[in-house]
């Protein structure tokens, strides 16, 4: 079975081939090289999806050594995104899958975040388990049941985890993306030099804000001046960063724990995260519980998880028709 | 213009609340401060008065989120991408001058882009009190007036 994946629900053109739980190649316009593409990539819109969708088809079936005429199915990202970006990589594959007489599957992108943990070859991870997507643009605990069957059990009401990094960066002058530097910065420094409020949400213990410690952060930057800032800068991002994972970890393993669910899996940019990996090892050993880390290339946003996905509804038997549309704020059940 | 204070977080979604009253279909608001200053609160505010049941979370890295509630609802944030060029490319036309409500974050940097009509909201905070914001806002007469008859704001 060789599904062709398709992803152009935000930023980033993917197109990924997988032959069963084989990951053929997997192509993300971010990576590209300049050059090959008239000198510029650039990050966003829709047009571009247009531009690169093609180029990257075929550079994909040209690494991988496989026609088109071999592929079983295509699997494209049907939303959450943008909408102008999400119905160009869907008409593409309409297309194709009309042109090429074979199944077309419309797939959810935060679906295909959680599935893309099944691409790590061995990884001994079955349903049932919980799972925790954090990335710039989603924090959300998932309690996945089994493929399809989704409770989504505590998210973010206002900034995502990955925001929090990003934006405190910004208040550091740390450059964009944040989060690695923040990340590198704490290695050195201090976790308990300031302590963050860890704020909780009325009415929701599983519930994350992230939206105050920026403000903590921003604050306290102009209190102390930003000489003083930059003069502490690893203790500073070593105390912020461990409000993060606080916050994250509390409420994962609340939830772990009151659902006994004993498998847990980390998705989603900020899974890089090395404090992130290193406490939530430390406690899920502490609690007996497996915890698994995917790939930090399948962690981003890419297409390699939509084939995935793909795959995993052809098993069940599952097709869409080539009339389902694009749904920007698509829910995952 | 019309002046206000609002002197917590709560106050200024509540704020967002009462504004909503005052918009209708087609209408862009635009709001403009740093970080911190209030804007996704004050848009929770307003998409609460819209009867949005979705969760409104920050778009700073999707860039754009769509909610439906009294009108579809379009909650767009330019803080990631600044580009003018870019967002004209991914087709803002088609909200700017759309059916539903669209209400921006960072707008200034879709200035040239933005409809006549627009209701522009300036958000700052004041580093004597970390809770309190204030918000001036540049809009049509009719929500002006609408607004201040709410008991919001000072006319200037």
């Amino acid at each position: 079975m060789i599904v062709l994946g398709i992803e152009t629900s935000c930023d980033e053109t993917s197109v990924a081939i997988l032959k069963d739980n084989d990951i053929m190649v997997n192509l993300i316009s971010s990576q590209l090289l300049h050059q090959e593409y008239g000198g510029v990539v650039p990050e966003f819109a829709s047009r571009e999806h247009m531009r690169l969708l093609l180029c990257l088809t075929q550079k994909a079936l040209d690494q991988s050594s496989i026609s088109l005429n071999n592929i079983d199915a295509i699997a494209v990202t049907r939303g959450p995104g943008l909408m102008g970006a999400l119905l160009v990589g869907l008409s593409f594959g309409k297309g194709l899958s009309y042109a090429l007489n074979i199944p077309f599957l419309a797939v959810n992108h935060i679906e295909g975040h959680i599935m893309a943990n099944f691409l790590s070859r061995d990884s001994g991870l079955n349903f049932p388990f919980l799972c925790l997507l954090v990335s710039g643009g989603h924090t959300q605990i998932v309690n996945v049941k089994d493929f399809g069957d989704y409770d989504i059990l505590g998210r973010s009401v206002d900034d995502a985890a990955g925001e929090a990094f990003d934006k405190a960066a910004r208040i550091l002058n740390l450059g964009y993306p944040g989060g690695p530097a923040i990340d590198e910065f704490s290695k050195n420094g201090d976790p308990t030099f300031h302590y963050f409020p860890r704020a909780k949400v009325k009415r929701s213990r599983t519930d994350f804000s992230f939206s105050g410690l920026k403000t903590s952060m921003l604050y306290l930057v102009k209190q102390k001046g930003q000489e003083w800032a930059q003069g502490n800068l690893p203790d500073l991002c070593a105390s912020y960063q461990e409000a993060i994972v606080d916050m994250l970890r509390t409420n994962t393993f609340l939830m772990a724990k009151e659902k006994n669910i004993n498998t847990l899996v980390i998705a989603g940019g900020v899974a890089a995260n090395s404090r992130l990996r290193r406490v939530f090892s430390k406690e899920a050993k502490n609690l007996g519980i497996r915890i698994f880390f995917p790939s930090p290339e399948y962690c981003t946003d890419n297409a390699a998880m939509i084939a995935r996905t793909g795959l995993e509804m052809i098993k069940h038997k599952i097709t869409s028709s080539l009339n389902v549309s694009a749904v920007p704020n698509l829910p995952l059940n | 213009m019309l002046d206000l204070v609002t002197h917590s977080a709560e106050e200024t979604r509540k704020f967002g609340k009462k504004l909503s009253k005052c918009l209708k279909a087609g209408d862009v608001v635009a709001l403009v401060g740093e970080l911190a200053s209030g804007k996704t609160t004050l848009i929770k505010g307003i998409c609460e008065g819209l009867d949005v049941k979705n969760q409104v979370e920050s778009p700073t890295f999707t860039l754009m989120n769509e909610y439906s509630g009294k009108y579809s609802i379009y909650h767009v944030d330019c803080y990631r991408e600044w580009r003018l060029e870019e967002w004209l490319k991914l087709g803002i036309n088609e909200y700017l001058y759309g059916k539903g409500v669209t209400l921006i974050e960072w707008a200034d940097r879709l200035d040239e882009a933005l409809p006549n009509g627009t209701t522009h909201i300036f958000l700052n905070q004041e580093i004597e009190d970390e809770n309190c914001r204030y918000i001036a806002i540049d809009a049509r007469d009719e929500i002006e007036k609408c607004i201040s008859l709410m008991g919001f704001g000072n006319l200037r």
